[in-house]
């Protein structure tokens, strides 16, 4: 059960099958339109967008897009880029807290004894099950309490709660961590928390990689919580600034500036910094991401 | 090699590979049964859990027994709060909704990116990667960010399949009104989330040992008979994982039709899904007590439905 099978190439196919290159080739337009559509429709001016020529997904006569960049960073006195300071902020400690977290508790779970563990990690599997948003509107009632609400701890506390990440690193340390290289540790004489980073991190790094990306892309992405949380403009994260944007653009009460222009060029900034972190950590997820996640 | 190692402990988490490892394990874990370590790893994460997972669990439900009127202040009521949630008109719309949207959208969006993973495990040309990278994309894009973008093609004034529909001189459908907004946010999160559950199928059917398909080729196996006969049923438990996925995202479905809201003309009402109505109750309305109960109530709704789930599909001891 424990024999790592290396993927190899299927003898089949070989790439010469035309049908299946025309399902794949139907998909990758499918899944690229939208993406296409945000591209293009960034480099229009705010005619071009509603009214122009080309129609919806092709570029106007007008090429605007450093315009549209130029009143993305001044408008409101460049807001957006304070919101995306403010998305990257909750991204990283917030992923960067859940996961240093997970990697302990998850190592704890798989290699230790001790009272009550089998207990609590039923209660854990438990908690993967609970809905993340049935618990943002209890969690911004007991933060009122603690005056907590409406700042940056209000969004970063919640978001190192990761139960589904101690499961993967738990799962994933029972397997890739012998038991007898913790014992030829401590034999010779390194105490746990050496033996922690020097032996165990190195051996969970695939592990590690995963769940920093996931519980990093679940912050970034994350709505409901910060739209609970906040209603500060200045601390929003671009998913709530944008959805605010929207809901005013809609209701026409932009005063004058077409804020759709905006919106489509920060939802384009907004998603660029991810795309490239999937890209340069491919070799890391494209495995690691079979482990799953509920983000 | 992360990859082999990460199909590895996949497999071993369907399998039950953790209960394998203590068994393995038994000896050196009783040598160290005398040392604290193990908690004191455990305790900062304990910590977290207790703070924002019991507590406000908790909490709803302390608030959920009471009602906070103008007039009477705050009272102990009981199971007042759910008595009215399981018979609000509003709330049980909303819970009607997510289940059929979860009964016709999960089977779509499993079939789509099953389809996807079966062609691409069958495929090593590099078109083939190019595409499970794209196919893959969305899942990198905010759900706020893919809502829009959706909603802006949806748009009948200026989005394409007015193009489209102007060619063969009809007018297009607006996919964001009444009777067509099941399809239209159908469509937005199969768009989102296929090409996730592609790769975790993907990296599934990359574990099989290739040896199978030969042994079945040699006894005459079709390609088709090779996937649905020894491919799916291989990566059955990695379906079960989706499936569980899928259930309790659509189950707390909120974000895409609260940013499709404002441009879908009132179709998208404050009520349209259990987790919206909850938002409104306690920001809206400031009925937090009442919103605590509608919370706390889905919670125990998905939980049920995907304990009931993993119980019926549990025959070979799969995910939990």
């Amino acid at each position: 059960m424990t024999t790592v099978r290396r993927a190899q190439p299927r003898t089949q196919g070989g790439g010469r099958n035309v049908v299946a290159h025309l399902f794949l080739a139907a998909l990758v337009i499918y899944f690229l339109v939208p993406v296409w559509f945000l591209f293009v429709a960034s480099t229009k001016d705010a005619h071009g967008l509603f009214a122009g020529s080309a129609g919806a997904l092709w570029f106007d006569k007008n090429f605007d897009l450093f315009g549209n960049l130029a009143a993305l960073t001044t408008f409101n006195q460049g807001i957006f880029l304070r919101w995306l300071g403010n998305s990257a902020l909750y991204a990283l400690s917030g992923g960067v807290g859940a996961t240093v977290l997970a990697v302990l508790a998850g190592y704890g779970f798989a290699k230790f004894q001790f009272r009550g563990r089998n207990l609590s990690f039923a209660i854990l599997l438990g908690s993967v099950m609970v809905p993340a948003t049935a618990l943002v509107i209890p969690t911004f009632v007991l933060l009122s309490q603690l005056g907590l609400t409406d700042t940056i701890w209000a969004v970063i506390l919640p978001s190192l709660l990761n139960p589904f990440g101690v499961y993967l690193i738990r799962v994933y340390a029972a397997d890739a961590i012998p038991d007898e290289l913790l014992d030829a540790a401590r034999v010779d004489g390194a105490g746990e928390i050496r033996t922690f980073f020097q032996v165990v991190l190195p051996l969970m790094r695939p592990a590690v990689v995963t769940v920093l990306l996931l519980s990093i892309v679940g912050t970034w992405n994350n709505y409901f919580l910060p739209l609970a949380m906040l209603s500060n403009t200045n601390l929003f994260p671009t998913t709530v600034g944008i959805g605010l944007w929207e809901g005013l653009a809609a209701s026409n009460n932009a005063g004058g500036q077409s804020l759709w222009s905006l919106i489509i060029v920060g939802s384009l900034i907004s998603i660029i910094p991810l795309i490239i972190a999937f890209l340069s950590l491919q070799k890391y997820w494209q495995g690691g991401l079979s482990l799953g996640s509920f983000k | 090699m992360a990859n082999a190692a990460a199909v590895r402990a996949e497999k071993s988490a369907r399998t039950g590979g953790g209960r394998a490892g203590d068994a393995g394990s038994k000896r050196s874990s009783r040598q160290r049964k005398h040392l604290p370590a193990g908690s004191l790893f455990i305790a900062p994460f304990g910590v977290v859990f207790l703070i924002f997972l019991i507590a406000p669990l908790a909490y709803a439900f302390y608030l959920s027994l009471f009602t906070k009127g103008l007039a009477t202040g705050t009272e102990f009521k009981g199971i007042a709060n759910y008595v009215r949630a399981f018979t609000d008109p509003s709330f049980l719309k909303g819970i009607w909704f997510v289940i059929r949207f979860s009964l016709v959208l999960i089977p779509v969006q499993m079939a789509v990116s099953l389809a996807a993973a079966l062609v691409l495990d069958s495929m090593t040309s590099r078109f083939a990667r190019f595409s499970r990278l794209m196919i893959f994309l969305p899942y990198a894009i905010p759900a706020v960010i893919g809502a829009l973008m959706w909603g802006f093609l949806y748009s009948p004034s200026f989005g394409p399949l007015q193009q489209l529909f102007g060619l063969i001189g009809q007018k297009a459908p607006f996919l964001l009104s009444p009777d067509n907004i099941f399809g239209g946010l159908m469509n937005v999160v199969t768009w989102q989330w296929a090409g996730y559950y592609m790769i975790i199928i993907y990296a599934a059917l990359q574990g099989i040992d290739p040896t199978l398909y030969e042994a079945a080729r040699m006894d005459g196996a079709s390609a088709r008979q090779l996937a649905f006969r020894i491919k799916i049923p291989m990566v059955s438990s990695a379906l079960v994982l989706i499936l569980v996925f899928a259930l309790i995202g659509t189950l707390q479905f909120f974000t895409e039709p609260q940013i499709l809201g404002p441009v879908a003309n009132g179709t998208i009402t404050p009520d349209f899904t259990p987790n919206i109505y909850a938002f409104n109750l306690a920001f809206a309305y400031a009925q937090f007590n009442y919103a605590s109960a509608i919370s706390f109530a889905l919670g125990i709704v998905v939980f049920i439905g995907v304990y009931v789930f993993l119980f019926l599909t549990r025959r070979r001891g799969s995910f939990l």
